[in-house]
């Protein structure tokens, strides 16, 4: 369906973030880990500056600093320098490393220059991985599933001998630590042991601390990273990443088994969750996670009518807009236009597939997009809700109708980090944030001041 | 905690050494700096000139975290709110940005009709080596507008250089307008950016003692303005560096003389006030002056007893972009009845550290280019009750269950002026009495 797509030359408020911003929150959900920026000082700072005003933790990112001497001599001296000093402040047992635009131009050979630490540092080193993030090239989604991709490929291995059958794989994507910690709790309830990766869910939603910690406690452990490859199976999230994932890696490695769903936002996706976890380890689907679909059913019937035939545009990270899109055809809400700074050249065949035959009519679906072009198709579009993070504000206060804040970043609200989106119980809520956002935007437009539904 | 050893000359503590302090170097690999990049100097100053294109050249990243990330006010056109960028591509990269970068400023230029275009640098154009002068004197030819390069590639330097870089870029609109009309008693505000409306109270205050603001460098900033700048007479700096050196050139191109002042804290607004009075030798300037601080203060001493009262003794540390911005802070607490026991910035100077060191109680902490680790370890140490600095000292202060007051680019609350004492003293108010510290463990002796 893709008519009417703007084609600008220049980007005006961009609909994505730069690829190395993607792998440090990557790193950042993997126990003991320091992210550590190839570049120049400023790209770490404006991370963090961005990663804090959403989930409100401190984030250290490392840089190597390069100034002009270095761009020119190359910054192997100063990578070096710096992940010297990075361990003996941070004491990390891992530490990611992410190029940037400025160190994948000059050609600096990271690998070489590891190799080179290696040899010529005495002591105890921590774990280094790396990935190549040029910024021109992809959106912080290449950047993250990169980053776990060389997690993955690096560290994932066979531990010890287990005859359990109980492990397995997930590998979320960029979800929230609430919909970790909802992860966790699901698999625990099938009775898995799930290696979950990256998990943000205590590292970037940490607790009030009594001393301050280097670095925040939690992330996916090392060592159950090393036993990824005798996990019984790999559950991927998303379809819009590159072949080379880390669930692809594990199953080439070693023969563990991946499926790739979409992000289980709404009873559909979540249904095929929690069907092939089922399916995994040949038990039935826990009553609790039971009781709360039928929850949802039957707020869905409470609440459709307030909703249906109200037009959405949904935009943000690709994948997330899939999931997205999925629910809100299901409540009867019809996404007008499905927009994304990514270009997988796969969200349109998969928001066909997220919605089946529930819509009249297929959404807009553009890739590569900005705020200026899906402003620009808004205002024929006519929108009745915005769905995605925080930067559609604008857009949302330029046509005067409620934005549902989702995914990252949430720069305008607290709690980014406590968003459920996935599961039977992220849909309830969802669900919720979308009705009564309608009804608070009728209500509020009234003359009449209803104080009853 | 162990201090980096190559940090140590960066570190000083009031009374216990002779003062020695090293400063303005670029920061140490590996050591989490909270300093940003040349670019990010650059950004900082010209960011509010509001009737302005600013187009990033680069990849998306340097454009996008910098979209609308400070509450700099504009009365009129908020072209500056947008975020702007060439969004290079790989096949950029090989083959050259030039070309692209011109094609977007011609659709961005048509699209916006702004009164000039900034063009900034980013790292990879100073690798890629495309000619901004080129294509930027192309663009203005064509589209009557100035159209200037901000040379400000993120690696070469620091925020410092970004300073420079955005000053050079300034000096090329100053003196290409008209100045008939202005008058003998006017100057320009520099290094005020209109947080949260400051710029207005600051020009308020100016015309109620006689003196025509020209120019707003560069809060709530016209290109206009600019243009006629150097018809002003007197140039009034506030802020550690960000436009030092655009009064230096206008000194030497334009013979204007030039002050320093800062609008924080009652005592230093006032002298601002004083100062630019005393420059006119005006005697019914300085008359209206004292008129003014008189009613001002009149009006707010009497709200501040309450807080003083409830602030008395608590401690305080500072950690702030420029260092001459922590001086009215130490005075503005000192004010408040507030103990500073450690005071920091970004980008100070040695003469800026070392008129800190002369000010501050014996055992300060004054540090330079600090990083999280230290900063918590200095915390800790000292048992704050509030700590002022940005976005990015933030989660540090509130993990350690310590107060917090924004003092930064992004807050919403005018800290300049005398109202702005008045809401300074509420902010730290409201985080210092706050039940919810009841409920974090700090590291409190007695707890």
């Amino acid at each position: 369906m893709s008519k009417n797509r703007p084609n600008y030359i220049s980007t005006t408020n961009a609909c994505k973030l730069c690829t190395p911003l993607g792998a440090a929150i990557a790193f950042k959900g993997i126990e003991g880990a320091v992210p550590y920026l190839h570049g120049s000082q400023g790209c770490a700072t404006y991370m963090r500056r961005y990663i804090i005003s959403h989930f409100n933790e401190p984030i250290d990112i490392a840089s190597s600093s390069l100034s002009e001497k270095h761009a020119v001599y190359g910054g192997g001296a100063n990578l070096k320098l710096g992940l010297i000093n990075v361990t003996q402040k941070y004491r990390p047992q891992l530490i990611g490393i992410a190029t940037t635009c400025l160190t994948e131009t000059i050609g600096d050979d990271v690998k070489m220059f590891l190799n080179q630490y290696d040899k010529e540092v005495q002591g105890e080193k921590p774990i280094m991985v790396e990935v190549g993030t040029p910024s021109y090239n992809g959106t912080h989604m290449e950047g993250f599933h990169n980053a776990v991709a060389s997690v993955v490929d690096t560290l994932a291995g066979i531990g010890e001998e287990d005859e359990s059958g109980d492990k397995i794989n997930i590998l979320p994507g960029f979800v929230s630590p609430a919909d970790i910690r909802y992860l966790k709790e699901v698999t625990e309830d099938f009775t898995l042991k799930a290696t979950i990766l990256p998990d943000i869910s205590d590292t970037m939603d940490g607790q009030a601390a009594k001393t301050y910690e280097k670095i925040q406690p939690g992330g996916t452990p090392l060592v159950s990273i090393a036993d990824m490859g005798s996990g019984i199976g790999s559950i991927e999230f998303g379809h819009t990443m590159s072949e080379q994932s880390g669930g692809a890696i594990l199953e080439k490695k070693f023969s563990v088994k991946n499926r790739r769903i979409s992000q289980p936002m709404g009873i559909r996706a979540s249904d095929r969750l929690f069907d092939h976890l089922a399916a995994l380890t040949g038990l039935p689907i826990p009553e609790k996670h039971k009781a709360e679909r039928g929850r949802l059913v039957d707020s869905y019937v409470d609440g459709h009518k307030y909703i249906y035939g109200k037009k959405a545009i949904v935009y943000g990270e690709e994948d997330m807009v899939v999931g997205l899109t999925g629910f809100l055809a299901e409540i009867g809400v019809m996404p007008i236009l499905c927009a994304s700074g990514g270009k997988s050249k796969k969200l349109a065949e998969k928001i066909a597939e997220a919605t089946g035959d529930l819509l009249p009519e297929q959404p807009q679906v553009h890739e590569g997009m900005d705020f200026y072009d899906i402003s620009e198709l808004a205002e024929s579009l006519g929108p009745d809700l915005l769905v995605g993070h925080s930067k559609g504000y604008p857009l949302a206060q330029k046509l005067s109708i409620p934005l549902i804040r989702v995914g990252f970043p949430i720069h305008d609200r607290m709690g980014g980090q406590r968003i459920l989106h996935i599961g039977y119980r992220g849909a309830q809520q969802l669900f919720d944030l979308v009705v009564n956002a309608c009804i608070a935007k009728k209500q509020s437009d009234s003359p009449i001041g209803y104080s009853y539904m | 905690m162990e201090v980096l050893k190559e940090r140590e000359a960066q570190i000083h503590r009031t009374g216990e050494q002779p003062f020695t302090l090293t400063c303005n170097k670029d920061s140490l690999a590996g050591a989490v700096s909270q300093r940003a990049c040349v670019f990010c100097g650059s950004r900082v100053v010209l960011y509010p000139i509001a009737d302005a294109l600013h187009l990033v050249h680069g990849p998306i990243g340097c454009a996008v975290y910098t979209w609308d990330i400070r509450g700099a006010l504009s009365s009129g056109p908020e072209l500056h709110r947008l975020s702007f960028s060439t969004d290079l591509q790989e096949i950029d990269v090989i083959f050259g940005g030039e070309k692209k970068l011109t094609n977007a400023l011609f659709e961005l230029i048509e699209r916006h009709s702004p009164k000039a275009a900034f063009v900034y640098s980013t790292c990879i154009v100073g690798i890629i080596g495309d000619d901004l002068e080129a294509v930027c004197r192309q663009v203005e030819k064509e589209t009557n507008i100035p159209v200037i390069p901000v040379k400000s590639e993120g690696f070469k330097g620091n925020k410092r250089a970004g300073y420079t870089a955005a000053c050079n870029a300034m000096a090329r609109l100053i003196g290409t307008g008209d100045t008939t009309g202005i008058s003998p008693h006017s100057i320009n505000i520099l290094g005020d950016f209109n947080l949260a409306g400051e710029i207005w109270m600051i020009r308020g205050y100016f015309e109620r003692i006689g003196v025509e603001v020209v120019a707003n460098i560069t809060g709530d900033g016209r290109i206009a303005d600019l243009q006629r700048a150097h018809g002003a007479a007197l140039n009034v700096v506030q802020c550690s560096g960000s436009t030092m050196d655009l009064a230096k050139m206008m000194e030497d191109d334009y013979s204007i003389p030039s002050m320093r002042v800062s609008y924080f804290g009652v005592e230093d607004m006032a002298q601002a006030l004083y100062d630019v009075a005393e420059h006119f030798k005006d005697p019914e300037m300085l008359a209206k002056t004292q008129q003014l601080v008189k009613e001002e203060l009149e009006k707010l001493l009497p709200k501040l007893e309450f807080y003083k009262k409830a602030l008395n003794g608590k401690k305080a540390a500072i950690y702030v972009g420029g260092s001459f911005k922590a001086f009215s802070l130490v005075k503005a607490f000192r004010l408040l009845g507030m103990d500073v026991v450690m005071v920091g910035s970004q980008t100070g100077t040695e003469q800026e550290y070392r008129e800190l060191a002369e000010i501050t109680d014996p055992g300060t902490i004054i540090v330079d280019d600090t990083n999280p680790l230290e900063l918590t370890s200095f915390l800790e140490e000292k048992v704050v009750d509030i700590f002022v600095g940005g976005v990015k000292e933030r989660p540090i202060a509130y993990k350690l269950g310590v107060g917090f007051c924004d003092h930064n680019h992004e807050r919403k609350e005018a800290l300049a002026g005398f109202v702005g004492m008045l809401n300074f003293a509420e902010e730290v108010y409201s985080s210092v009495m706050s039940p919810v510290w009841r409920f974090t463990y700090q590291n409190k002796a007695d707890r």
